[in-house]
């Protein structure tokens, strides 16, 4: 890898002045390029289509690409040789929340520009970051708001794989539950390892929990590999959506991709972009996706909207910036404004988040979704979660109060870095 | 939203009823015309759910003949449109992939030709456009000549008593054959028949509900023993009020041991996957001392062939999967053999270096892999024939494809004792695990054994493959997820010892399975493993040591 790296900089060293670097951080190998892949290939369309604009500042985009391998530690030794060596001005990348922890301490080290495409469990805003995936207020909230209210659920259960982006999620989901009147008996939550292939007992306990008279619904926060033996357990054992719907927040287009769709059509997901929805727009990025990379049966999905919005957002930053500088950069973001590929419009927010439309989807035999519900408008993206008791007075604002972690009771800014 | 759920779905059977019983027709609704039929079903490619919720209401009440046909086939995926002109096709049930789907035209039902599928929109149902059909289609089903049908339709009834449906049942009761369908109309009419008033018939109700298993009946008879919140009972007959509790104590006795059996299944299930992708680890470490690495890799590519065998035969999913386990055990024994001829052998006696070079193989496979079927899952589709539920009775059911592989693990691993004990290989393999010297100077070829032994345990990991391509994930990572487990069966079980690894396997699933429910799935892992730890302090070598002059080797 480092050998093609350095090849790669070598004949460009000499053109540098020519071109503006733009870094891609995704893991290209290991257990997460099973979905990291598409949004590099994402990247590559986005500069390929920007160059053939004429470049931005009259200078062509060169992207650099580097394999962090699905290792965590590697994603930030692999974010400083982007930020350091190849001096990118901008850097498309990450996936877990575990890889964004990691290179966080990095681009606020180094001052670096990170646009970070998917959907996340929030607390956290940081100067470096743009976050163009959902917020839980963008996607879990709203998705148990339609549980609750269109389809009558009365018992949850939180499942969820053990690690921190479910653990979080499952924290505020339990709280907003419990302030909707919720019974404290009437939600289950529980953790299942990665990967965990064995649900035979999960799922059994499951339809005991949902067969004891009140409407259930299973709000699913499994991540990638575990959910294909899940369904299927689900569906072997006859628990059908109609009975119990498991809404997900990880189950997407891709992931469907590589699965018999049939027993899972019904089940729920909510996401910010569904490749089903019919607009313009859409068609025409799916159109431009399936010639970039030759293959018409390749799908989109919400995070390659993320990047799609990420990538236009920092287009236009730097053309209303003048420069790539990354403070100056920072500075016209917030307020700026794309449209979304299912129409509406994305705003950069002073907590470095962006207003985004919530999607239901249900699960159709060829593993595309058909959307349910959506919300009126867009919603704004919320760094701090109200319903977490500890986030009462916590604020984040880049464009007057500069910081991410702002207590408004005791007029501190803790927490990360911050000028 | 849920009432107008309920009302609508109310209204709807309401109608469906008037459509199909054998009076005159329908009273006020005047069937529609041919024209109007048409135009009704031809909104329906374009609309929104909302829209298709009434237009599917328009439809039934529309008293046309072909209305049933059209919504069978809405709630069976077979209504498509053509893409061109959005006119709406019936399209006869086939083999999905297909390239041509038949067309069967709405108005006469006749067929019309065929065309190609990607010329045709599926119209899309969704929950409950699909709850709404299917109570409708429940009706109909109530006089299908096939009682597992009919045994269906009364529990969808079921889920939406009234007066209408509850006289529905109390028909079909008087003309049922099926003991089984029988019992079921009772239970639903007793069910009915609670929310009554005259103490004698409520109490037989619960008298016929006493032999039920199943839970929405515990469920309502619950009801009847629930304290309200100012102290006293919600059922102030207290003749009703004791026989319902005693009816609940002896429901929920029989269903916890229904479910204790439930839970030891799980337990058994969970073992023999383990069982099967440790055996042949067993026979490489146990037999050869050889630790590898890349046994997980040999499973990964026993599931890919599966993969394979399905892509080459998509017309015979039932039958690939007969196909793929000679398939998938000869790739994964040629590949073992492979990896013994050209790595192994030159290794022997120097354990660490042969972990170093099959962990090594082990992401070359993988990498192998990646870079021909992607990283992304391949979907190894399931058969029939192991899909779905055997329900033994209301409260325990076991799923095919779990017990399907109980029985396949059975199989294999009588076929590989009866290769151990009873061929020439086996005798030659025991002969060379116990005392290589001598068997060497009895004139066994002992390089050949081992490539042979190799061979067999891949090859066995190779069936371990298919197995796991029905019940998880085929990707490159495949492997990775079972091998520690694989290992810990084989120390578990003894070194060197079949029988060790089979009862190593089951003990750890069940014991799995029984923690879990109180430990969550995360502790209960952790608990084996600190227990495998202890167990092994206390005994190094294992459920089963080798005994004997052969275990001085070891």
């Amino acid at each position: 890898m480092l050998v093609v790296l350095i090849l790669m900089a070598l004949p460009k060293a000499a053109a540098a002045q020519d071109t503006i670097k733009v870094g891609v951080l995704h893991s290209l190998s290991g257990t997460m390029a099973i979905s990291e892949t598409t949004l590099k290939d994402t990247v590559l369309m986005m500069i390929d289509e920007q160059n053939k604009k004429g470049g931005l500042l009259g200078k062509k985009l060169e992207a650099v690409v580097v394999d962090p391998a699905s290792n965590w530690p590697l994603f930030a030794e692999k974010a400083q040789e982007l930020l350091e060596k190849s001096k990118v001005a901008v850097v498309f990348g990450c996936w877990t929340s575990v890889s964004r922890k990691s290179v966080l301490p990095v681009f606020e080290k180094d001052n670096g520009l990170l646009f970070y495409p998917v959907q996340y469990e929030g607390e956290e805003s940081s100067r470096n970051v743009i976050y163009t995936g959902a917020a839980p207020n963008q996607q879990a909230i709203p998705a148990v708001e339609y549980l609750m209210n269109d389809v009558g659920v009365k018992r949850w259960v939180l499942e969820g794989t053990d690690y921190v982006y479910p653990r979080t999620t499952n924290k505020i989901l339990q709280a907003y539950l419990l302030s909707k009147g919720v019974k404290p008996e009437d939600i289950s939550v529980n953790y299942t390892p990665f990967g965990h292939s064995d649900w035979q007992a999960r799922v059994a306990a499951i339809k005991r929990f949902g067969s004891e008279g009140k409407k259930t619904a299973v709000v699913s926060t499994i991540n990638g590999d575990a959910n294909v033996p899940f369904y299927k357990e689900l569906a072997n054992q006859n628990v059908s959506a109609k009975d119990i719907p498991v809404v997900a927040f990880s189950v997407g287009e891709e992931e469907l991709s590589g699965l018999d769709a049939k027993p899972l059509v019904g089940h729920l997901a909510a996401w910010n972009y569904f490749e089903s929805i019919n607009t313009p727009a859409n068609r025409a990025f799916i159109q431009e996706w399936h010639a970039f990379i030759k293959n018409p049966k390749r799908v989109t999905n919400d995070p390659m909207e993320a990047h799609y919005i990420g990538f236009n957002l920092w287009v236009k930053a730097v053309q209303k910036a003048g420069t790539t500088n990354v403070d100056k950069v920072i500075a016209a973001l917030p307020g700026l404004e794309t449209p979304n590929l299912t129409g509406g419009i994305a705003k950069v927010l002073p907590n470095h988040h962006i207003t985004k439309p919530v999607f239901i989807g249900e699960v159709q035999a060829n593993g595309q979704f058909d959307v349910v519900w959506k919300t009126k408008g867009t919603v704004p993206g919320e760094a701090w979660s109200p319903y977490l008791p500890a986030n009462k007075d916590i604020v984040a604002d880049w464009v007057t109060l500069k910081c991410g972690n702002y207590n408004k009771a005791t007029k501190k800014c803790s927490g990360q870095n911050y000028q | 939203m849920k009432k107008r759920l309920l009302r609508l779905g109310a209204q709807w059977l309401f109608l469906v009823l008037l459509l199909t019983s054998r009076s005159t027709g329908p009273l006020y609704a005047q069937p529609l015309s041919d024209s109007g039929f048409l135009a009704a079903l031809g909104e329906l490619p374009d609309a929104g759910f909302d829209d298709k919720y009434r237009i599917v209401e328009q439809l039934a009440q529309s008293g046309h003949p072909s209305a049933r046909a059209v919504l069978t086939a809405l709630l069976e995926d077979r209504l498509y449109c053509r893409t061109q002109d959005k006119k709406v096709f019936l399209v006869k049930p086939g083999p999905e992939d297909a390239p041509t789907l038949e067309l069967i035209d709405p108005l006469t039902l006749k067929d019309i030709g065929s065309a190609p599928t990607d010329t045709l929109d599926k119209i899309v149902a969704n929950n409950r456009l699909r709850t709404i059909l299917e109570q409708m289609r429940a009706r109909f089903r109530l006089s299908s000549p096939d009682a597992a049908t009919r045994l269906q339709a009364v529990r969808d009834i079921e889920q939406n008593l009234n007066a209408d449906t509850i006289q529905l049942l109390r028909e079909r009761s008087s003309t049922e054959s099926d003991s089984r369908v029988k019992k079921e109309i009772a239970t639903g009419l007793a069910l009915a028949v609670l929310d009554g008033s005259d103490t004698q018939a409520r109490l037989s109700a619960i008298a016929t509900l006493r032999g039920s298993l199943r839970q929405d009946v515990v469920n309502k008879l619950g009801s009847l023993i629930e304290k309200s919140p100012d102290g006293g009972y919600v059922e102030s007959d207290k003749q009703v009020r004791q026989a319902a509790e005693a009816a609940v104590k002896s429901i929920d006795l029989r269903r916890s041991i229904y479910s204790g059996v439930q839970t030891l299944f799980f337990g058994v299930s969970l073992g023999s996957v383990l069982v099967l992708s440790a055996i042949g680890l067993a026979i490489t470490f146990g037999v050869m001392g050889v630790i590898n690495m890349a046994h997980g890799e040999l499973m990964m590519l026993g599931a890919y062939s599966t993969y394979l065998v399905q892509m080459a035969m998509p017309e015979r999913i039932g039958t690939s999967i007969f196909v793929a386990i000679p398939v998938a055990f000869v790739v994964s024994a040629l590949a073992g053999v492979l990896i013994e001829r050209m790595v192994i052998r030159f290794l022997y006696g120097r354990p660490l270096e042969t972990l170093l070079a099959t962990f090594g193989i082990s992401l070359m496979l993988q990498q192998l892999a990646r870079s021909i079927f992607t990283p992304l899952n391949r979907s190894v589709k399931t058969p029939a024939w192991m899909s779905g539920t055997l329900q033994l009775n209301e409260a325990l059911s076991v799923t095919h494809n779990r017990l399907d592989i109980v029985i396949f693990t059975v199989l294999v691993f009588a076929a590989l004792l009866v290769v151990l004990k009873r061929t020439r290989i086996g005798l030659e393999i025991r002969a060379v695990s116990q005392n290589r010297p001598m068997a060497r100077a009895m004139g066994i070829r002992s390089s050949w054994v081992d490539a042979m032994t190799f061979g067999l345990g891949s090859g066995i990991a190779g069936l371990a493959g298919v197995a796991l391509s029905q019940i998880t994930n085929v990707n490159p990572n495949l492997g990775q997820a079972y091998i520690i487990d694989s290992f810990m069966v084989v120390v578990f079980g003894g070194v060197g010892n079949v029988w060790g690894a089979l009862m190593g396997g089951l003990s750890m699933g069940v014991v799995n399975q029984l923690l879990e429910p109180y430990t969550g799935a995360v502790l209960a892992k952790i608990a084996v493993l600190v227990a495998l730890v202890l167990f092994i302090q206390t005994r190094p070598r294992g459920l089963f040591p080798p005994t004997g002059r052969a275990s001085e080797n070891l």
